[in-house]
């Protein structure tokens, strides 16, 4: 059945892979995968669609042989096979590119190209130069644009991802899954891929699209199919149904996409950053010369294709680097280069990027997570160092009432919970600090769609109580929405500052964050609010 | 959807204990090691002895047939709950340092000269031969927790060097400063009389040591889990860049983790001083780090268990002992048994092999249920 809307490829529809009643239980006994039935069609583009933790890449996982199932089979061209390794997936042709690429940075594209699967000269050395030839005839072929004799390090993101795809075709890949392509990219960058993908595509190419922006699927997919709490909900033909739809099948409820906001009123600057710089371990300025200034009230977007600088300056702002140059005040007190707990005490909370390592203990309760920014203060501590456990319980008690943390107690490992429910012990305990500043990075990466909701309008709650909130996410929709002014890094300088977030678009946004445009000095300047 | 919480059958008695599966399946795991270091002694003893019944005998009940052994395991205990204590705290920091072997060894040769040189009443003497040697330790302690912090050092390897270290300086003050001259083999001077500690049960060796020990445990408990401190090493020891990202000082805590800990070794190895000895007489390092290590394990890192895992090695080793005396099994046998123990308790994979079994089963059980129920996913 397929809807008018849809590709008219051709006319015989054929199966390349089939996924049948497929389990995967794992060691902590994450049931990931239940009885999945997924079909794949020769020559099509299938989205994966799904919150994370909905068991898309588990289910990819098993395909690629990275994971064997529990139970069930899986079919290519109609007959079962048992993948033992990735390697074995390859041979059958199946190629991943995973969200985190797998290149040697210091080898040249063709090189990394060739990796495993060398030419060599009769002599049997390696043949450098046929290796630079496959790459130019496969680049050609397939039209994706890369260097050969270029390094890895040495090229854009966008390219190394092509070489990534060059890579799964030249060990001869009929079935390409790629696991959320676009993350790293800028909205120019995802355009190219996305005409390339389906060059591909009409090439005879199958590939499978993981994602959750649902955009994108709209974009590039000829079906779709939504995954929620490892189960296979729903598959649709692309023209048949709408975003809404697949949000509430994705979340298994109405989902109020937009955000109700209130114009900011900022106060005064409550954090003056000012001239910051970071050098990274291998020579390259992560930071340069950036200064702002964040005002109460008010939530200063920062945005940027990921690795610009982003990351560093919170990690300088948060006492987990320091500057070479420059200053960190707030109020009257100097928090350049001060230790962490230095500029907690001074009034300022973080949402750590990385909830998993940084964020959170993993193996210590919720309570003790919850406490861990307060637990010497009076009011926890008493006389000769003795914790006061039943004011603890009862803060944390609070805060998972408060912020909706569903856990069967407070004394359970924050291991756990799930990625939405760990996301909330870090806001929990970060908005309920004793804080007027606060940095939050990627608030919620990782996170369900329901937990989104309450995280953003929290945000905004925080926003309206006062608070200066400096807003780090590499998910542009996010910072857009929730932002009420916002700046632009690219190679670790401040490219653009609009007072306005609202009244900026996608397109425009792109051109700063690839470099291509930049706002003049005294524009950058108003940043300051001098 | 998030997931419910599970149901789970009542655990009768031993839910006294423990309050959930996850802390009672690792406490079986370790009772297996223990049961199964045993068993493979026993086949050991076959293997090798020509009266292997009266052997085995006389290793798993010589402990309980003659009361002076009671004595022996209950005087053996003593040394083994300090440095079980020492370490549980430092593995719940995280860190793996074994320092504490100097620390009982430096706090033996302090208690020695406070034993020797001080002039106290009775009590007060070995009281303060304690808290000097506990000060002395815990300094010690705090030299590989230096080095760790400022240069990177490992703690495991500085500890384990340093460990010579203060071996032959130990060495080197009981031979030049501390030696009595008119013993044919080396000795200290002996201790004055107010310096040894009371008899708990006359006729007996068991001293006043073993109730300082038991207050110990209590006291290191209360410390781990009930106050601010304790938190802290708890924290770093969960996940370290945490703990700095939420404002703890993280090179404070593995300071005075680590000064505790050697304060305890340091303590342990004066008790051992005024427990049982005229003077300093050991020709060799008694290194109860290593017995230390294996308490902590067996105790799984929490001071609670500790006395339950240091009467086992007690027991162990008095076994050994008694049945190496009366038949013809060397008593080093037992350091096979003991680094048996270690490799079972050392896998993560076995200690937690129970839990993941189960958890699988239950869940794929409960997928198939809920495919039955007609709940599955829908086409």
């Amino acid at each position: 059945m397929r809807s008018p809307g849809a590709r008219q490829g051709s006319t015989r529809v054929e199966t390349i892979l089939q996924a049948v009643d497929l389990c995967k239980v794992y060691g902590n006994g994450t049931a990931a995968n239940k009885f999945v039935n997924l079909t794949v069609r020769k020559g099509e583009i299938l989205g994966l669609v799904g919150e994370n933790g909905a068991g898309k890449s588990t289910l990819m996982k098993v395909v690629y042989g990275e994971e064997p199932p529990s139970s069930g089979t899986l079919l290519l061209d109609g007959k079962p096979v048992r993948f033992g390794s990735s390697r074995d997936a390859i041979a059958a042709g199946i190629g991943m590119v995973h969200q985190h690429f797998m290149l040697v940075p210091s080898l040249t594209l063709a090189e990394n190209l060739v990796l495993g699967r060398e030419p060599r000269k009769k002599s049997g050395m390696y043949d450098l130069d046929r290796a630079v030839r496959i790459a130019e005839e496969l680049s050609a072929k397939y039209n994706l644009r890369i260097i050969p004799r270029a390094r890895v390090v040495d090229v854009s993101v966008s390219m190394r991802q092509k070489l990534e795809i060059l890579k799964t075709l030249y060990r001869g890949a009929r079935i390409l899954i790629l696991d959320e392509p676009t993350s790293v990219l800028t909205p120019q960058e995802t355009d190219e891929l996305f005409s390339e993908l389906k060059a591909l595509r009409d090439k005879g190419q199958t590939i499978i699209f993981i994602s959750h922006k649902l955009g994108e699927v709209f974009q590039i997919c000829d079906r779709v199919t939504v995954m929620r709490d490892g189960v296979v909900i729903a598959t649709h033909d692309i023209g048949d149904v709408d975003r809404q739809t697949i949000s509430n099948e994705m979340v298994g409820r109405e989902v109020r996409l937009t955000l109700d906001k209130e114009p900011a009123s900022p106060g005064a600057t409550a954090l003056e950053v000012r001239n910051l710089s970071f050098v990274d371990d291998f020579g390259i300025t992560m930071v340069d010369r950036v200064s702002f200034s964040l005002r109460k009230g008010e939530i200063l977007g920062v945005v940027g294709v990921d690795g610009n600088g982003q990351s560093e300056l919170v990690r300088i702002l948060t006492g987990h680097a320091r500057t070479l140059t420059g200053s960190i005040r707030k109020g009257g007190t100097d928090l350049t280069n001060a230790s962490p707990r230095r500029i907690r005490k001074a009034g300022v909370a973080h949402v750590a990027e990385d909830r998993m390592t940084v964020g959170t203990a993993l193996p210590a309760s919720i309570a003790d997570n919850l406490l861990a920014d307060r637990y010497s203060e009076p009011a926890f501590t008493g006389p000769g160092g003795f914790l006061r456990r039943s004011a603890i319980q009862a803060e944390a008690a609070g805060i998972v009432k408060r912020f909706d943390i569903r856990c069967s107690s407070p004394n359970q490992p924050v291991a756990s919970l799930s990625g939405g429910n760990m996301q909330k012990v870090v806001i929990g305990r970060e908005f309920t600090a004793a804080a007027d500043v606060l940095i939050v990075s990627q608030p919620t990466r990782g996170v369900d769609i329901g937990a989104i909701e309450f995280i953003h309008r929290t945000i905004l709650s925080m926003r309206d109580e006062g608070k200066a909130i400096l807003l780090v996410s590499s998910d542009l929709g996010e910072v857009l929405s929730l932002s009420d002014s916002l700046i632009v890094m690219h190679a670790g300088r401040i490219v653009a500052w609009f007072p306005d977030a609202g009244g900026v678009t996608d397109k425009e946004l792109g051109l700063y964050m690839l470099g291509l445009k930049t706002q003049d000095e005294t524009e950058i300047r108003k940043v300051l609010h001098e | 959807m998030s997931s419910g919480i599970e149901k789970r059958p009542p655990l009768g008695r031993l839910g006294l204990f423990f309050t959930n599966r996850d802390a009672l399946e690792p406490a079986l795991i370790t009772l297996f090691a223990a049961v199964f270091s045993l068993l493979a002694g026993v086949g050991l003893i076959f293997l090798v002895s020509k009266e292997p019944v009266q052997s085995v005998r006389n290793f798993l009940l010589g402990p309980f047939l003659r009361t002076y052994n009671i004595y022996y395991m209950m005087i053996a205990m003593v040394p083994l709950t300090f440095t079980g204590l020492a370490l549980c705290i430092i593995y719940q920091s995280k860190h793996m340092s074994l320092i504490v072997d100097s620390s009982f060894y430096i706090g033996a040769v302090t208690a020695t000269a406070v034993g020797i040189h001080v002039a106290l009443p009775a009590g007060w003497h070995p009281a303060f031969a304690m808290l000097a040697a506990g000060i002395v330790g815990g300094f010690i302690g705090l030299l590989p927790a230096i080095l760790k912090i400022r240069w990177r050092a490992n703690e495991l390897v500085s500890s384990l060097m340093l460990n010579y270290v203060f071996y032959f300086f130990g060495s080197f003050l009981i031979l030049y400063f501390l030696r009595d001259r008119n013993q044919t083999i080396l000795s200290s001077l002996p201790f004055r009389k107010t310096f040894l500690l009371p008899r708990l049960i006359p006729n007996t060796q068991l001293h006043a040591g073993f109730i300082v020990a038991a207050v110990f445990v209590v006291l290191v408990s209360v410390f781990l889990y009930r106050t601010k401190w304790g938190y802290e090493i708890r924290m770093i020891g969960a996940n370290q860049k945490f703990a700095s990202y939420a404002g703890l000082s993280v090179s404070t805590v593995i300071l005075y983790s680590h000064f505790v800990s050697g304060f305890l070794g340091g303590m342990g190895g004066a008790i051992e001083m005024a427990g049982l000895y005229k003077a300093f007489i050991w020709q060799m390092n008694p290194s109860y780090a290593w017995d230390g290590v294996i308490v902590a394990m067996l105790a799984r890192k929490n001071p609670k268990f500790v006395p339950l895992s240091a009467f086992f090695l007690a027991y162990m080793r008095v076994g050994a002992d008694f049945m190496s005396r009366r038949g013809d099994v060397a008593f080093e046998f037992i350091t096979l048994l003991q680094g048996l123990i270690i490799m079972i308790l050392a896998s993560d994979k076995i200690v937690n092999y129970f839990k993941a079994r189960r958890l699988q089963r239950t869940a794929l059980a409960r997928t198939v249920e809920a495919r039955a129920a007609g709940a599955g996913g829908a086409e």
